[in-house]
């Protein structure tokens, strides 16, 4: 290797970074905006315009803030935890394209290199949560082990469908492969392609695409599965001794995360940077068009992910595993039964379409009907209510039960 | 080190202790749970309370009477009108004083509108608990609303010092009815928004329903009151039971729930809200015009005796014993609080829950520190 490339690997890691840091800090401006529009409030408005410094704001009261070191921590692995949780999700940045040419290493092995490093967070957060001594920590950090370690099973069946269809683990290949009229990548897709019409995979598998996102939410800990830093439970689980630079370090990786789902999302299923208009001359503006549609894409999934956790409440440890065991994992693997079926007799295009949508519509009515099944019960209970219990006026409380039983007012003496 | 081959199969399960507070954001103010945990399960748990102790009690026997209105403000700080109302009744009973007409009209209405912010503190923080972050927000602002008026009213947003023995403090400023009858149908939306957004929330209701359930024995025995118990199916409401005031004037229901869970807990506090709202709205259109107070800034002295007077608060049934020894200052003044009563059901309901649940069932049960320690 020259010394030239080394050079240019850490130019290009800096920019890399910074573009990322911007992107986390517009996240945080974004989020508050969104969700305080959502409660019908204005949001961060004081520190520049719209509240647009709002981020800056943040970051500098967090540089600034004293890095406690709990005494009873185990030094080494406090301070050690949030690299780990944050190196990961930087790697990551590494392989996935904004754009077809705007990318710092296209990795063959793409998506496999992503599933593999992401796992390693799940080490940072379980180490965090047992540096810091704290019990809430442990318990957060057994409980993020337990989430994602589940929760990942059902991303890489997802992706190993997705991959099916496009012969490839390369993104730059997945991405381009949902572009119509797109050239053969290898002999064996030659004759997928007559049958697939190389539509987004959305349309093909939006069974997948909604496990996907599901998964990548709870890969996240975004709500509703936010259960191993859950602010009311335990006080912020892993995180719970961080203070100052480290914290903000876990929110750089939190906010990191979310973008590489929406960004996999948008480029897995939704043509990544291929747009109804995209210029191919130029090669500056291609790129740039690109990356417009791409960042419009990721961006629209996140504000779907901001949106998600403005409404609901957040699950139970059993009834996320159980969610995750029972009906995400078998639906993944059925995801790659009907892809392989589709493949192998090479049906038309819409079949594929036609399978995910009545499997998922299926199994989405079945399991919503479980899930519901107290809520229609309370539904029932409260068409029953209308007939409220009416007791006549100045009837004297029912002496039988009750507290109605205590104590008469009574005044003695004068 | 760590005998792997020695391992005893059948070793009681290790518990860890968890101390839940007293800084912890969802126990409502500073209040301590301890519980013993198996993984992810309560096995048992206790309840230290005293961190907000200020011996309201005791104080009151040192202050003049019209001093301990300030006193009752600060122990359910929540809901302080309801507190200084059930102080103002017993000093009224043990003197036999009647209150003129406009003045039980206003401390009704503002009674049930500190009932109805109370309730809304109450649906946004059980939000909070379940991980919901928005009713919260939506909750706030009919508060805020509720408030502002109170500010009109009194000149104070909490903490009014508003109620006096025989009436209220002074007349109402010119546009009462107007502020009032102004704030119904925003908080009226406020109410139905939150209610909407959480209430067949699928997610809030598998958080909720059939979460720490008490069993009507169980609530009496213990003696719950207020939405805690007619969550359990039991009508029992000391503004029916037993009318004060003139809430004998008023139609309205008694929400009860059914199966006695969190949720119905909550449901029944909703349900509350709206009654409330009818309340206010019929007593605008009943209010007299007229004095508001007949005693007016006068020493109160009531006579040698005692008196128990009770009713009822957001969090269910208040109760103030009072004894005179025909002085200027009480002999002593004993409160039955709601939160202590609904609190002590806590061990019981926390058994084999889940850890998340362990706050879901404190939320539900609705506790004002400042109330429960005194």
């Amino acid at each position: 290797m020259r010394i030239v490339d080394f050079f240019l690997i850490i130019l290009g890691l800096l920019v890399l970074f910074t573009a990322l840091s911007v992107v986390v800090l517009s996240l945080t401006w974004l989020e508050r905006k969104f969700l305080g529009r959502l409660q019908r409030r204005l949001g961060p408005n004081r520190t520049g315009p719209m509240g647009l410094l709002q981020p800056v704001a943040d970051a500098v009261k967090l540089v600034l803030k004293e890095d406690i070191l709990p005494s009873s921590a185990d030094r080494a692995i406090f301070w050690v935890a949030p690299l780990v949780v944050l190196v990961p999700s930087f790697m990551l940045w590494v392989t996935i394209p904004a754009a077809e040419n705007l990318v710092l290493r296209n990795v063959d092995m793409g998506l496999f290199y992503i599933i593999a490093f992401s796992v390693i967070t799940i080490l940072g957060l379980v180490l965090a949560g047992w540096g810091s001594a704290n019990k809430y920590g442990i318990l957060g950090g057994l409980r993020s082990s337990a989430q994602l370690i589940s929760y990942e099973i059902p991303v890489i069946m997802v992706v190993i469908a997705v991959a099916m269809m496009a012969q490839s683990l390369n993104l730059i290949h997945i991405t381009n492969f949902q572009l119509p009229g797109i050239q053969s990548i290898t002999p064996e897709t030659a004759r997928l392609e007559a049958g697939i019409q190389n539509v987004p995979f959305a349309v093909l598998q939006p069974l997948g695409m909604v496990i996907f996102l599901i998964a990548g939410l709870a890969e996240v800990g975004r709500t509703p599965f936010d259960i191993y830093f859950a602010e009311s439970e335990i006080v912020g689980g892993p995180f719970v001794e961080y203070s100052g630079a480290h914290w903000s370090v876990f929110f750089l990786a939190e906010y990191m995360n979310t973008f590489i789902i929406a960004a996999l999302t948008a480029l897995l299923f939704l043509g990544g940077w291929h747009g109804p208009f995209n210029p191919t001359s130029p090669q500056w503006l291609e790129s740039l068009v690109g990356v417009v549609w791409f960042l419009v894409k990721t961006y629209f999934v996140i504000l779907v992910i901001f949106w998600i956790r403005g409404t609901f409440p957040r699950l139970r440890i059993d009834q996320l595993m159980a969610f995750a065991w029972q009906v995400v994992v078998p639906l993944s693997f059925a995801n790659i039964l009907i892809t392989g079926v589709f493949m192998y007799y090479g049906w038309p295009w819409w079949s594929l379409t036609l399978m995910s949508l009545t499997l998922s519509s299926v199994i989405g009515y079945l399991i919503y009907k479980h899930v519901t099944a107290p809520a229609r019960k309370v539904a029932e209970v409260y068409n029953r209510r209308r007939m409220i219990e009416r007791q006549p006026r100045r009837q004297a409380g029912r002496q039988s039960s009750g507290p109605s039983a205590g104590p008469e007012e009574a005044v003695s003496g004068g | 080190m760590v005998e792997v081959n020695n391992i005893d199969m059948d070793a009681e399960p290790l518990e860890m202790l968890v101390n839940m507070g007293p800084q912890h954001p969802s126990t409502h103010g500073v209040f301590r749970m301890v519980l013993w945990i198996d993984g992810e399960k309560v096995v048992r748990a206790e309840s230290h309370i005293g961190y907000l102790h200020r011996g309201s009690e005791k104080l009151c026997e040192g202050e003049q009477y019209h001093q301990i209105i300030t006193l009752f403000d600060r122990l359910d700080y929540i809901s302080n009108f309801n507190n200084e109302m059930v102080f103002c009744r017993a000093v009224e009973k043990l003197m036999g004083i009647e209150v003129p007409e406009r003045a039980e009209y206003v401390r009704v209405i503002l009674c049930e509108l500190n009932r109805i912010a109370s309730h809304l503190l109450f649906l946004g923080t059980f939000g909070l608990d379940a991980g919901a972050m928005t009713p919260v927000m939506l909750t706030f602002r009919g508060r805020e609303r509720i408030q502002s008026v109170f500010e009109a009213i009194s000149g104070a947003r909490m903490m009014h010092n508003y109620f006096r023995v025989g009436g209220i403090k002074e007349d109402l400023p010119a546009n009462f009815e107007q502020l009032v009858s102004d704030l119904l149908p925003d908080l009226r939306a406020d109410v139905e928004e939150a209610d909407k957004l959480l209430t067949y929330n699928e997610v809030f209701i598998a958080r909720t329903k059939g979460i720490g359930v008490i069993d009507t024995e169980t609530a009496v025995d213990y003696g719950l009151t207020g939405p805690c118990l007619r969550a359990c199916g039991v009508p029992y409401d000391v503004r029916k039971a037993e009318p004060y005031s003139v809430y004998d004037r008023f139609d309205f229901d008694v929400p009860v729930g059914i199966d006695g869970d969190s949720w119905e807990r909550y449901y029944v506090r909703v349900e509350e809200m709206y009654q409330s709202l009818n309340i206010i709205d019929q007593a605008l259109e009943q209010i007299p015009s007229g004095p508001v107070s007949t005693l007016g800034r006068r020493l109160i002295r009531p006579p040698k005796g005692d008196v128990y007077v009770r009713s009822e608060n957001p969090r269910g049934e208040i109760g103030v014993y009072l004894v005179s020894d025909g002085t200027d200052k009480p002999y002593r003044v004993k409160v039955r609080p709601p939160s202590f009563c609904n609190l002590s059901v806590l061990e019981v309901l926390l058994k084999d829950t889940w850890v998340a649940d362990a706050v879901i069932i404190l939320g539900s049960l609705d506790i004002v520190l400042g109330e429960v320690d005194r």
